[in-house]
């Protein structure tokens, strides 16, 4: 069980992204407010539409918020250029989208080694990096597949390693078994669960409860803002899977 | 009155597959636009080529009618040292009794001459030419009796001045020239079909050299370069002509046969000290046409050289285009059409692009053709309008036709034969993987390798940009070469008026290649970019910047032309030889040489806002739609 600290590693101070003007303007996010601190896994609940996601990519320096701040370590993410949002990226944030956006050209080992090639580390560094990381999420057999010959829970774990690639301060998964089955599910789950032990801080959109019971935090958001907020009691006791009924 | 129902029917199809078809060329005008440009350039440059076909040798030929051309120049010059062409004069006079003999021979049935002819300067308005001044009677000659085309003919202390000469020179009648130094007036101008007008190269009827000498050669102090024509009195000929001795000699021959010109020409010429030389007819028409001939060559050179590259570009524009229009497909297919239906609409969009193109590059070709088909100031002719001819419609609008054809129906086929749940899906087709080109690129800084990964995903696109920057530098080496061999020609004529033609359309064609090119490499670009747009958003994702996304994607387009730049250099040359087997002028080694690096830069700038804008695509979004 990690240990979260006091001090924020990501935190939004009055968020908000608007689009159109007029009658048709639209507030994905809303000023939201949120501090995530070190080790700690935060999940954000809501119907489909609500801005989860919008409110993601703006914490993971995607998307500009239309006002508001996002700092991530202690650095002001929502003012910086594309060039050192995208040096941020690379190795302050790893993202997991629900459409998995692997490279269908790669192998499974080639998606994984990307961020640290792409991060300037020699080819050897990011192959060691990239099996060690296939050999923790249960698939180094499938190191040479091409994504097509994965299923759908397999190759959301090959995107979880290559979020991992870089060692990031923070994963951001977008709802992450959103195109999963049960059973592909319960694999994923176990995996956050496993990163949530070993201290990785993780923000989990989701519209699964399941998913959401692993969570140190819940959040529920409606129309662009946090409407409750609960302290999950056992969030870290890497038996939620059971308690939501997903063993087995 | 009602239709029959097979008329409706058909009717009804025309009318949907033209709706779809105008509204799909609608929304996209600037692509239009372009394909249309692509495809109007080469119909206009091969319009062209095939109009100024046969139109050039006519102009020759009326004068030859209008002067009593001779059949046979033949022309006796003081013999030289050791008979050597550029050697010191011996100091003996021209044998004239040989051209007498030549003149009784029984092929001949008409003649003229003896003519005295003499090495002459000619100043006029502050230029200086060499000229061989031939002395003639002022009565009528029956063979070889130059057209005046403005002023009379020659008469004591007045020159008629050859007319491509005189236009050169700007000299008008009445104008005051000197010759050797004595002062005569401009009595008229006139044309003859005697010799090439200036300054093509023609026989040497007094010693004289055209172009360069030969190497390791020094040709006499005096010689005359590349000299032009004046006619003065016989009398005034031998004024001017420095002695009696250095006086040469022609006479122009009329055969019963002019047929047989270059076999009496062979039969006659004899290879010894002072023996007259003897130039056919048929030399001085290959002389006055192979400009001409070279313009029409570099023309439909140039025309099929367009022609591939405009189909390189309807080729990767429909293919871009279909990334966009597989739902439509799939649209089409479930409300009905049928495979052949979901064909000829995009076909339709093409052929329709190309019969305008057609219609535009005729209409362009026939409005420039008087400009090359102009005949020069030294011949009769300037009526000869170039004749557009049903042919020559036909051949031209088959091009255009088959460019499009042949680029749209692998993917028009493909599309119909895609299944419509697929095509509903928008399943684009999968890019390509090249396990050895993965593994190397792993060593390359993030932009290259993005470059060589992107490159990668579509191999025959990369290939079709080899092939048309190959195109491209081929004709623009091609070019060079011409250019070389055309500075070459020039020599120290004054004015060359023919050659300053063939430079100007090898200059145009050129820039027509460049332009065509560029648009290649745009559209390859833009279907690139929206190729990889996911790709992109992806890697901007995984935190590379958009710096680096607009590199990799200038620099994959900037390799292919680096190597098509690289393979133009010999194709250039090979192609140069193939149409004129008879030039083998190389360009200097400093413009073969910045070929390649030009194509890099010219391929780096027209990429990069391309690149820019598909680097500069909000990520979220993207991410968003691909999961749509």
């Amino acid at each position: 069980m990690s240990d979260p600290s006091t001090e924020p590693v990501l935190r939004a101070v009055g968020l908000c992204k608007k689009y159109g003007t007029g009658d048709g303007l639209v507030r994905a996010v809303d000023g939201v407010d949120l501090d995530v601190a070190t080790g700690e896994t935060v999940a954000v609940m809501g119907p489909s539409g609500c801005g989860k996601s919008t409110l993601l990519h703006l914490l993971g320096g995607l998307d500009r918020p239309s006002a508001g701040e996002a700092w991530l370590a202690g650095r002001r993410i929502d003012r910086l250029g594309e060039r050192a949002l995208a040096r941020m990226r690379r190795t302050g944030v790893g993202f997991v989208f629900q459409a998995f956006h692997l490279m269908k050209e790669l192998t499974v080992v080639e998606n994984v080694e990307l961020p640290a090639l792409l991060d300037g580390r020699s080819p050897r560094t990011a192959r060691t990096r990239a099996a060690e990381l296939l050999d923790r999420v249960g698939l180094a057999d499938r190191a040479r597949f091409l994504p097509s010959a994965l299923s759908g829970g397999q190759r959301q774990r090959v995107a979880v390693a290559r979020a991992l690639s870089n060692e990031p301060l923070v994963v951001l998964a977008d709802e992450p078994t959103g195109n999963l089955d049960s059973a592909a599910t319960a694999d994923v789950l176990r995996l956050f669960e496993d990163l949530h032990e070993s201290g990785q801080t993780l923000v989990i959109v989701t519209h699964d409860e399941r998913i959401a019971a692993t969570a140190d935090r819940l959040i529920s958001m409606r129309d662009g803002a946090f409407v409750d907020e609960t302290r999950l009691t056992g969030g870290t006791t890497g038996n939620l899977g059971a308690l939501a009924g997903l063993d087995g | 009155m009602r239709w029959p129902d097979w008329t409706a029917d058909l009717m009804g199809r025309l009318l949907f597959v033209t709706r779809l078809a105008a509204r799909d060329l609608r929304r996209r005008p600037a692509e239009a636009a372009l394909l249309l440009l692509a495809i109007v350039a080469a119909t206009a440059t091969l319009t062209l080529g095939l109009l100024i076909h046969g139109v050039a040798s006519d102009p020759y030929q009326n004068t030859r009618h209008a002067t009593a051309g001779p059949d046979v120049v033949a022309s006796a010059a003081p013999p030289s040292v050791a008979g050597e062409p550029f050697a010191e004069p011996a100091g003996r006079p021209a044998d004239r009794a040989a051209l007498e003999v030549l003149a009784g021979l029984p092929e001949v049935a008409a003649h003229s001459g003896p003519f005295p002819a003499a090495a002459a300067t000619l100043d006029a308005g502050g230029q200086r030419v060499d000229v061989q001044a031939i002395g003639r009677d002022v009565a009528v000659a029956e063979v070889d009796q130059p057209r005046v085309t403005d002023g009379t003919w020659v008469a004591d202390g007045e020159v008629v001045v050859e007319a491509a000469l005189a236009d050169a020179l700007g000299v008008r009648v009445g104008d005051q020239v000197t010759v050797n130094g004595q002062a005569f007036g401009i009595a008229g101008i006139a044309v003859t079909a005697a010799t090439p007008p200036y300054p093509i190269a023609s026989a040497c009827i007094v010693p004289c050299l055209f172009g360069d000498p030969p190497p390791g050669v020094e040709p006499p102090d005096g010689m005359l370069r590349d000299p032009g024509l004046i006619w003065l009195t016989t009398a005034d000929a031998r004024g001017v002509a420095e002695s009696a001795d250095a006086l040469s000699y022609v006479t122009y021959l009329k055969l019963t046969n002019p047929a047989d010109a270059q076999a009496f020409a062979d039969t006659h010429m004899l290879d010894s000290l002072g023996a007259p030389l003897l130039v056919p007819w048929q030399q001085i028409v290959d002389q006055v046409t192979h400009l001409e001939r070279n313009t029409e060559r570099t023309l439909i050179t140039g025309a099929w050289l367009l022609a591939a590259l405009a189909l390189a570009s309807i080729a990767v524009l429909v293919g871009g285009r279909m990334a966009d229009q597989i739902r439509r497909v799939g649209l089409l297919k479930a409300v009905g059409g049928t495979p052949a239906l979901v064909a000829t609409v995009l076909l339709a969009e093409y052929v329709g692009v190309a019969l305008i193109a057609s219609a535009a590059g005729l209409t362009a070709g026939w409005l420039a053709a008087p400009l090359l088909t102009d005949p020069t100031a030294g011949l009769i002719g300037g009526g000869v309008e170039p004749a557009m001819t049903v042919p020559i419609v036909a051949s031209v609008t088959a091009v255009a036709l088959a460019v499009a054809v042949v680029a749209t129906c692998v993917p028009a086929v493909r599309a119909a034969r895609m299944s419509t749940v697929s095509a509903l899906a928008d399943a684009a087709r999968l890019p390509r993987r090249s396990a050895r080109l993965i593994a190397v690129s792993s060593r390359l800084p993030a932009s290259l390798l993005v470059a060589s990964r992107i490159a990668a995903r579509r191999p025959r696109r990369v290939v079709l940009g080899v092939v048309s920057m190959t195109v491209t530098a081929s004709g623009i080496v091609a070019a060079l070469a011409a250019n070389a061999q055309l500075n070459a020609q020039r020599g120290g004529a004054a004015v060359d008026l023919q050659s300053d033609r063939l430079g100007r359309v090898l200059l145009v064609l050129t820039v027509m290649l460049i332009i065509l090119a560029a648009v290649n490499t745009i559209f390859v670009t833009w279907a690139t970019v929206l190729d990889v747009r996911h790709t992109s958003a992806l890697l901007r994702a995984l935190g590379v910047t958009p710096r680096q996304v607009s590199v990799g994607l200038s620099a994959a387009q900037v390799f292919p032309a680096a190597a098509g730049a690289t393979l133009g250099i010999p194709g250039g040359l090979a192609l140069y030889v193939a149409v004129d087997p008879d030039e083998t002028l190389v360009p200097p080694l400093w413009q073969l040489l910045a070929v390649v690096p030009a194509t890099v830069l010219v391929v780096a700038v027209f990429t990069a806002i391309p690149a820019r804008i598909g680097a500069a695509r909000p990520v979220a979004p993207t991410l968003r739609a691909e999961r749509a």
